[in-house]
């Protein structure tokens, strides 16, 4: 059985040596030794070799890789070369460090549909748990439905970027939550009629001193309290965060595989823009969307960098919970994983000012599975969102 | 044959000194999307050339008054040089990776 599993390992070796940066390649003697032994015992293991691949297809085989760093990674649960994947604790401002009370009231304050001038449309109304925090829809609905421009990210992991929205124009939490109780086109609330409600509610006022004691109900500590429950929704328990910490049993050897396709330049390439532990170089890119070549198409970060790069160009989101927050990109534009796959598989439909990062794939169909199932590796285990009780 | 080859390699030698010599170039390299220095004081007149030693492209940029440029983004291993002319603060960025922020003090 060990020498099976040797020989099996070997042929996969053999395989991806291909993928070796120039002067690495089969010349070198890792990748000539495999190859050797393979044509050595291939006659007497061929018979083998497809049991083998059968028995072993649960178990991550051992292989390398040079990811779009360059840096040498091997595709083996739980190896060092796999440490820029592993999550960090989730970072707080210091003026904002949470606390159970200041979790608590922001949570009522993000499924409060009283913050909303109509009363009937909270943060969770579009960021919500039953889709992966995010709302199922091409382009969001906002005030009285209003068709709105771009899709309602997820806000699973935020907590860890230091730039958000699709166009970068706020950069904290703390920075983002007004905004859309302020947003005529979205929850269009009259923030002075606010105020005056939320400290005329003694439930409200009572959570508000327990979380922020001393300090005033206004768009400081609401803004404080909302972001402070934002960071509890987060995303580090996924199949591929196990198998990163060890499991081998965490991820098929499709998953690997697909993998091995994100993070590889020759093939998805997908990591050099999605990067890290988090998937995001928090960074922007032209990716060549079909609602690009509408007649005045939105010109993402152009709007707030005017340099000319920039046109056309959305921030990179994570891949975290993709599964769970179709349709995809800030336009809708692809409606699954699929989909996704095969944009970037053409290289972009309209390619003015395209991304220099993004090309051409030529990714067999057995690569682009090989993607999707290692995307659906990223979601952690559903658990329940209990809805808050809402004070009055 | 070999005096001709003498002189040429004196002549190449002579050149790179020349460039190196050049009035305060320095090199400021790209890598692991972050700029290898985050603040530099340089003299009017002096350049910077950024090079990135990343595998993906970056971006040079600038918008402030004392020095207004865009590098346009290029790939690893490339370089392109900015000569200073005014004195100030410059804020220097990169469009792709907004992280990537230095200061540039022109004396
Ligand atoms: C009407 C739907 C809607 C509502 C309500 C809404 N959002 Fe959003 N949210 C969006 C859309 C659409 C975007 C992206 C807009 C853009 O980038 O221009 C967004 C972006 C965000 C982002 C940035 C995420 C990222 O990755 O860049 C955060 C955080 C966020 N919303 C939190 C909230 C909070 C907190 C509330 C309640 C106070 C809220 N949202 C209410 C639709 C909504
Ligand atoms: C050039 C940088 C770049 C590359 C390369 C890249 N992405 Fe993206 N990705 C982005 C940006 C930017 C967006 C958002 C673009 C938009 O909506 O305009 C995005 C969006 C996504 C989304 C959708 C997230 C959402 O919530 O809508 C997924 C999933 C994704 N990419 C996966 C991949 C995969 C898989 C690959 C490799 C085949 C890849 N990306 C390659 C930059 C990149
Ligand atoms: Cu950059």
């Amino acid at each position: 059985m060990a020498a099976d599993r040797s020989n099996e390992n070997n042929s996969i070796s053999a395989r991806v040596g291909t993928s070796y940066p120039p002067g690495q390649g089969e010349g070198s003697p890792e990748g000539r030794r495999p190859l050797r032994s393979l044509l050595i015992r291939g006659a007497i293991a061929a018979p083998l070799v497809l049991g083998a691949a059968i028995a072993f297809a649960t178990k991550s085989a051992e292989r390398m890789v040079y990811d779009t760093d360059g840096e040498a990674i091997t595709l083996e649960a739980g190896h060092p070369s796999l440490a820029k994947w592993r999550l960090p604790d989730v970072p707080m401002p210091e003026n904002n460090v949470s606390t159970p009370e200041r979790v608590e009231l922001g949570k009522k304050l993000f499924f409060d549909p009283r913050l909303s001038r109509d009363g009937n449309m909270s943060c969770a109304s579009c960021h919500s748990p039953m889709f992966g925090w995010s709302d199922a829809l091409p382009t969001g609905r906002g005030f009285r439905s209003e068709l709105l421009g771009r899709a309602t990210p997820t806000v699973v992991n935020t907590a860890y970027n230091p730039i958000q929205m699709w166009d970068g124009r706020k950069a904290t939490l703390e920075e983002q939550a007004m905004g859309p109780m302020e947003a005529s086109s979205e929850m269009n609330m009259d923030l002075a009629r606010l105020f005056k409600w939320l400290n005329d509610t003694p439930g409200y006022k009572a959570a508000f001193q327990r979380a922020y004691p001393g300090e005033a109900i206004d768009h400081r500590t609401l803004s404080k309290a909302i972001a402070a429950y934002e960071r509890t929704i987060i995303s580090n328990n996924s199949p591929f965060d196990r198998w990163v910490a060890g499991d081998h049993n965490a991820l098929n050897a499709r998953q690997v595989r697909g993998f091995e396709v994100f993070i590889d330049p020759k093939k998805g390439n997908c990591s050099v823009c999605h990067s890290g532990a988090n998937f995001t170089d928090n960074g922007f890119h032209n990716l060549g969307l079909p609602s690009w070549g509408d007649p005045n198409p939105d010109m993402g970060r152009f709007a707030q960098k005017p340099l000319p790069k920039m046109k056309g160009a959305f921030k990179t989101p994570t891949v975290r919970e993709a599964a769970a927050t179709a349709p995809y990109f800030h336009d809708g534009s692809a409606a699954t994983l699929e989909q996704l796959v095969d944009h970037y598989n053409r290289g972009g439909v309209v390619t003015t000012n395209l991304s220099p990062n993004m090309k051409k794939l030529d990714l067999s169909a057995e690569e682009k599975a090989a993607l999707v199932e290692f995307m659906k590796a990223l979601s952690s285990p559903q658990t329940a969102v209990e809805l808050p009780t809402l004070p009055n | 044959m070999n005096a001709v080859f003498k002189t040429f390699a004196l002549a190449s030698f002579l050149v790179m000194f020349a460039a190196g010599a050049h009035a305060g170039e320095t090199v400021v390299s790209q890598k692991n999307k972050d700029f290898s220095q985050k603040s530099l004081k340089i003299k009017v007149g002096d350049s910077i050339a950024f090079r990135n030693d990343d595998p993906f492209f970056h971006n040079v940029f600038s918008l402030s008054d004392a020095a207004s440029f865009d590098l346009g983004s290029y790939a690893q291993g490339q370089s392109k040089s900015v000569t200073f002319k005014k004195a100030g603060t410059v804020e220097i960025e990169c469009s792709i990776h907004p992280n990537m922020k230095m200061v540039v003090e022109v004396q």
